[in-house]
């Protein structure tokens, strides 16, 4: 079902008229109001007025995930703390996460667009939607939230973990949608069937997988085991959360993103350069709507292809292939955004600890695992067993408090971590996705 | 009346034990007694040789993590209680033993451990104390 039929099946033309209107309303905005936006476009040499064609907005400045790091906190509100009423993050090296705010106006948009990707994926009133996001500075369990209510859906804010109870509250409340993380429902689909709960006996019609790149084959086997639909969605917090864009029940076939209020690009992650249609390349997002944390040709990372390919649904806003994956070296752990850099400053203030170290990533039981090698020196070796694992168990405890995930950590003999022309391989990532 | 042992940092996995052994016995270097301490993916190797500058050198130079640590060899009569008597001596001076293990050869009568102590002046010293016979470290390697 369509949420929004006037604007998610507007005709081409006059969804990019709108667009054109939105985005110099959005750039005067933030010219006026965010001193790093002023500054951007000043040295840029281009005043909000010289954007005359959507095509124009190709000479404006990218804006990166440092830049937010570097207006940390709130340097790149766009309006006063008084008119905000929400604040999340997401995780960030020690003491520096990413933080987004958003005005009522911002929150009343969020959940119309997750409203609309419920209800992409089969949702509506009267269903009852099991939401296994984790709740917190996290956006994924409080965007759907709002989406779901908006919707007049019923929700659990069940949130994340506890995985026993979410398997007694499945088989008790008959919950009809899922919004999971993909290898956290695979994970409680195995702990419910150890229960003597088969998903089969469940309500499920579908679920809403999200938060971490999934492939074709994984939605196969959610689908066959689960005896549901499976539907990508995806967000991210600096360009608004979950709900940016999602996959349509009947063709599942690329996220419709929701171009009334995000416009993006696919550009080549080494020379910038706008790409067109079909290409693949780094995704760019502009939002045109958002009032207290508008972003400018915001780099995610991400690599995909956009599709304007009409759909079967009757959404005309353009596809965005699953992503294939990043331009950085950021990995994504049970949902958790995680970059190597992150492991490494935390490595460094325990004493004593080299830089040389090696994360190693699988999925086991349909959990995503991480493994930090750290090679141990001189300094830290102790010839009693017992100080050498508080060591690992210290290290573990400060990444879990750092960055929120949890890591295993195996001391490793010296030179052990391959080092190819001098730089070790950071990364090792065995999952299969 | 210390003794020195020599303590390396390996990995649990195949093959590192005889790595080490390898290397040893390249150096010409001879293993008197030997102890290992694992976990479920890292062991710590102790060994007492006849040679530590020469045993250090050929497993650094080979990149081992290796470390000297201060362990006392005591002398426990070969029969009924010999330990019993070593570790009630300790107990009720309140010393706590982090580990040990036991000596390969036999001196006369007496077998020969290996202690670590949290507190190694004041183990040596109450072992002297109830008379009990603790080995010089440089005569160990000549037993």
């Amino acid at each position: 079902m369509i949420f929004n039929i006037e604007y998610e099946t507007m005709p081409r033309e006059a969804l990019e008229s709108i667009q054109l209107k939105r985005l110099q309303a959005v750039l005067s905005h933030v010219y006026a109001t965010v001193p790093f936006y002023k500054k951007k476009l000043d040295d840029a040499g281009i005043l909000p007025g010289d954007i005359k064609t959507l095509k124009d907005m190709e000479r404006l400045p990218f804006t990166t995930k440092q830049d937010l790091r570097d207006n940390y906190p709130f340097g790149m509100f766009a309006v006063p703390m008084a008119n905000v009423v929400r604040i999340h993050a997401s995780s960030g090296t020690t003491g520096q996460p990413t933080v987004v705010g958003y005005t009522a106006r911002d929150i009343d948009t969020w959940s119309e667009l997750m409203a609309r990707a419920l209800s992409a994926a089969g949702a509506s009133r009267g269903d009852i939607i099991h939401n296994a996001y984790g709740y917190g500075l996290f956006t994924g369990g409080l965007g759907v939230h709002y989406g779901a209510e908006k919707l007049g859906a019923s929700v659990i804010p069940v949130s994340g973990g506890n995985t026993k109870r979410q398997a007694i509250i499945m088989r008790d409340f008959k919950p009809t949608i899922l919004t999971a993380t993909p290898s956290y429902t695979l994970h409680l689909a195995e702990a419910a069937e150890e229960m003597g709960i088969s998903f089969k006996d469940l309500h499920f019609k579908a679920g809403i997988f999200g938060a971490e790149p999934w492939s074709e084959d994984m939605r196969e086997e959610i689908e066959r085991k689960l005896n549901m639909d499976a539907i990508d969605i995806y967000g991210l917090s600096e360009v608004m959360g979950p709900g940016v864009s999602i996959e349509c029940l009947e063709a599942k076939k690329g996220l419709h993103i929701f171009e009334d209020h995000f416009i993006p690009e696919i550009i080549n992650p080494n020379t910038g350069e706008a790409l067109p249609y079909g290409e693949t390349g780094e995704l760019v997002f502009t939002t045109i709507t958002k009032e207290a944390f508008p972003i400018i040709r915001y780099r995610t990372r991400d690599i995909t292809t956009l599709n304007p390919d009409p759909c079967i649904c009757g959404r005309t806003h353009v596809r965005m292939n699953k992503v294939s994956g990043r331009t950085d070296d950021m990995l994504i752990i049970r949902g958790v955004n995680v970059f190597p850099s992150q492991i490494e400053s935390v490595l460094m203030q325990v004493e004593g600890v080299e830089p040389h170290y090696q994360l190693v990533v699988d999925r086991k039981d349909n959990l995503d695992t991480l493994t930090v090698r750290v090679e141990i020196d001189e300094k830290l070796f102790s010839d009693e067993v017992k100080q050498l694992q508080q060591l690992e168990n210290k290290i573990s405890k400060d990444i879990k408090e750092t960055l929120g995930v949890s890591a295993k950590v195996k001391l490793a003999e010296p030179k052990s971590i391959a080092r190819s022309e001098g730089k070790a391989a950071r990364v090792i990532d065995n999952r299969k996705i | 009346m210390q003794a020195e042992q020599i303590s390396i940092f390996i990995e649990n996995k195949a093959g590192r034990l005889s790595d080490v052994t390898g290397i040893l016995a390249k150096a010409g270097v001879n293993i008197r007694a030997l102890a290992v301490a694992d976990t479920s993916d890292f062991g710590v190797l102790r060994l007492i040789v006849d040679d530590n500058a020469k045993a250090e050198e050929a497993l650094k130079n080979s990149g081992f993590t290796v470390r000297k640590t201060r362990v006392v060899a005591v002398k426990v009569d070969d029969n009924p209680g010999g330990l019993y008597r070593i570790l009630d001596i300790l107990k009720n001076a309140g010393i706590n033993v982090e580990y040990m293990y036991a000596f390969i050869q036999q001196s006369g009568d007496k077998a020969i451990m290996i202690f670590r102590f949290d507190q190694t002046e004041e183990a040596i010293k109450v072992l002297l104390d109830n008379s009990v016979t603790v080995v010089n470290g440089s005569s160990l390697s000549t037993l």
